[in-house]
């Protein structure tokens, strides 16, 4: 109890002070998950909305895998983009390990399959509606998606704060990608990591509700940006 | 010349047959209703009609192409859809699509809630209207592009007499200008105040289509005489 109350202060202190390297951890936490969240977005908004548009083959295959992939352990993405970005692997000429970027395309792999199974739901939902409607005034299958993307856009945003939730937190695949490198790769999850192990725990809660309070904020300033909560149903 | 041919149409679930076979031709002008007890194949015939129904046999032919047919009618369903956006956007919505530019389509949305009665809704939300008024909108979205063809799917049903009469009204002023309309109805007084021409089905059967006045003076088949007295229709 006392360790949280001193890890309170702690991270009140930390936040007054303006101590330059938790701006920096946190502002390299946002730019990561952040970047990673507008690319996921962007592959997954159109390719939800094609999914429920469209009728192929293999749909149903691929709606079922998606959803299959939004529990996949952040060790195991993170072991992969390791080994395929590492020096003896297939990408490794990039040399993107131990960078942010590699941190980056861990993130969109772990949270591509979440925003677009969660786009898909709720687009699902909204085509049932509109189908008969959107085929009976014949327009093409290009502003189909772009209809039920911008009619859905609020639960495209609640898809997308899913999505920063789980970036944001997300620690096992970038400590494997990032590696922690102090300057360059350390984020708020791998710092409270380090410092728990440490044996800092103060520090490593300060870190952590400044981490809770960074996802509050997002969450708080989209739904205050987005008019989410505003009952005017778009 | 817009005139519609329907010839030996059929359309089956598994292998049971809701309508067919069906031949039929509906000339260019006036309101074509499309009279029938529940459960007699009006919707099935009008989706069919209108390319939402895949056809099981048959063909519908128009005397122009199919992707022009396409793009000169309407639709307008039983229970209205309504686009989660503004009055205005809702009418608005089929002159986007098209491309037309904003000041033309927001102007046209205008002028159409005026006639509907609505000029002073158009910023609230559709679906927070009335039953009524949401299916004035749906009639005039689908009128906003000047089709030569509306079909309309009993789009008075539940409704009070105040917003029939304003529909029927905007669908007599359709008519007049030079918009084609065909209508399913079981609404005999319905009928007799728009049609010019009559289509009675029965079972999935066109029983009679002949001139308004023939159909209500000398009914031919068993179920119209008992459908014009008021009998159940089995």
């Amino acid at each position: 109890m006392n360790e949280i109350l001193q890890g309170l202060i702690q991270a009140f202190w930390l936040v007054l002070s303006f101590d330059s390297e938790l701006i920096t951890i946190s502002l390299r936490s946002l730019y990561v998950t952040v970047t990673a969240l507008v690319i996921s977005a962007l592959i997954a908004f159109p390719l939800a909305a094609f999914l429920v548009v469209t009728r192929f083959t293999f749909r149903r295959a691929i709606v079922v895998t998606l959803n299959a992939l939004m529990g996949l352990p952040p060790v195991v993405v993170g072991l992969i983009v390791y080994i395929l970005f590492s020096r003896s692997g297939p990408l490794g000429v990039l040399g993107l390990l131990y960078t942010t970027s590699a941190m980056i395309i861990a993130q969109v792999i772990i949270i591509t399959p979440l925003i677009t199974s969660i786009a898909h739901q709720s687009m699902q939902e909204l085509w049932s509606d509109y189908r008969n409607l959107l085929i009976s005034i014949n327009i093409s299958k290009m502003q189909r998606v772009g209809t039920l993307m911008w009619d859905s856009k609020r639960a495209l945003i609640t898809a997308c704060l899913a999505g920063f939730g789980r970036g944001i937190g997300e620690v096992g695949a970038i400590m494997i990608v990032g590696g922690n490198i102090d300057n360059a790769t350390r984020v708020l999850t791998t710092a409270i990591s380090l410092e728990t192990s440490r044996g800092d725990f103060a520090l490593a809660l300060a870190l952590g509700f400044v981490l809770i309070s960074l996802a509050m904020s997002v969450s708080f300033a989209t739904h205050w940006f987005g008019k989410t909560e505003r009952g005017d149903l778009r | 010349m817009f005139p519609l041919r329907v010839t030996d149409v059929e359309i089956n679930i598994k292998s049971k047959r809701l309508i067919g076979p069906i031949n039929l031709e509906i000339e260019q002008n006036g309101i074509s209703i499309l009279l029938g007890a529940n459960g007699s194949g009006k919707t099935t015939l009008l989706e069919a009609l209108h390319g939402l129904k895949k056809l099981s046999a048959g063909k519908v032919e128009w005397t122009i192409s199919h992707s022009l047919a396409a793009k000169e009618q309407a639709f307008v369903f039983q229970s209205p859809i309504m686009l989660r956006r503004t009055v205005a956007e809702n009418l608005a919505f089929p002159l986007k699509v098209r491309r037309l530019s904003k000041s033309t389509a927001t102007a046209e949305a205008m002028a159409w809630a005026k006639k509907i009665g609505l000029e002073n809704k158009i910023k609230q939300q559709a679906v927070l209207l009335s039953g009524g008024e949401m299916q004035a909108i749906a009639v005039a979205r689908a009128l906003i592009t000047k089709p030569k063809m509306l079909f309309l799917d009993e789009p008075t049903a539940s409704l009070d007499g105040a917003t029939k009469k304003t529909i029927e009204d905007i669908l007599i002023f359709a008519s007049r200008n030079g918009t084609k309309i065909v209508m399913s109805t079981h609404d005999l007084g319905q009928a007799k105040r728009l049609a010019k021409d009559i289509i009675f089905l029965h079972r999935g059967v066109v029983e009679a289509h002949c001139s308004k006045e023939k159909f209500l003076t000398e009914p031919t088949s068993k179920a119209a005489k008992q459908f014009l007295a008021g009998d159940i229709v089995l």
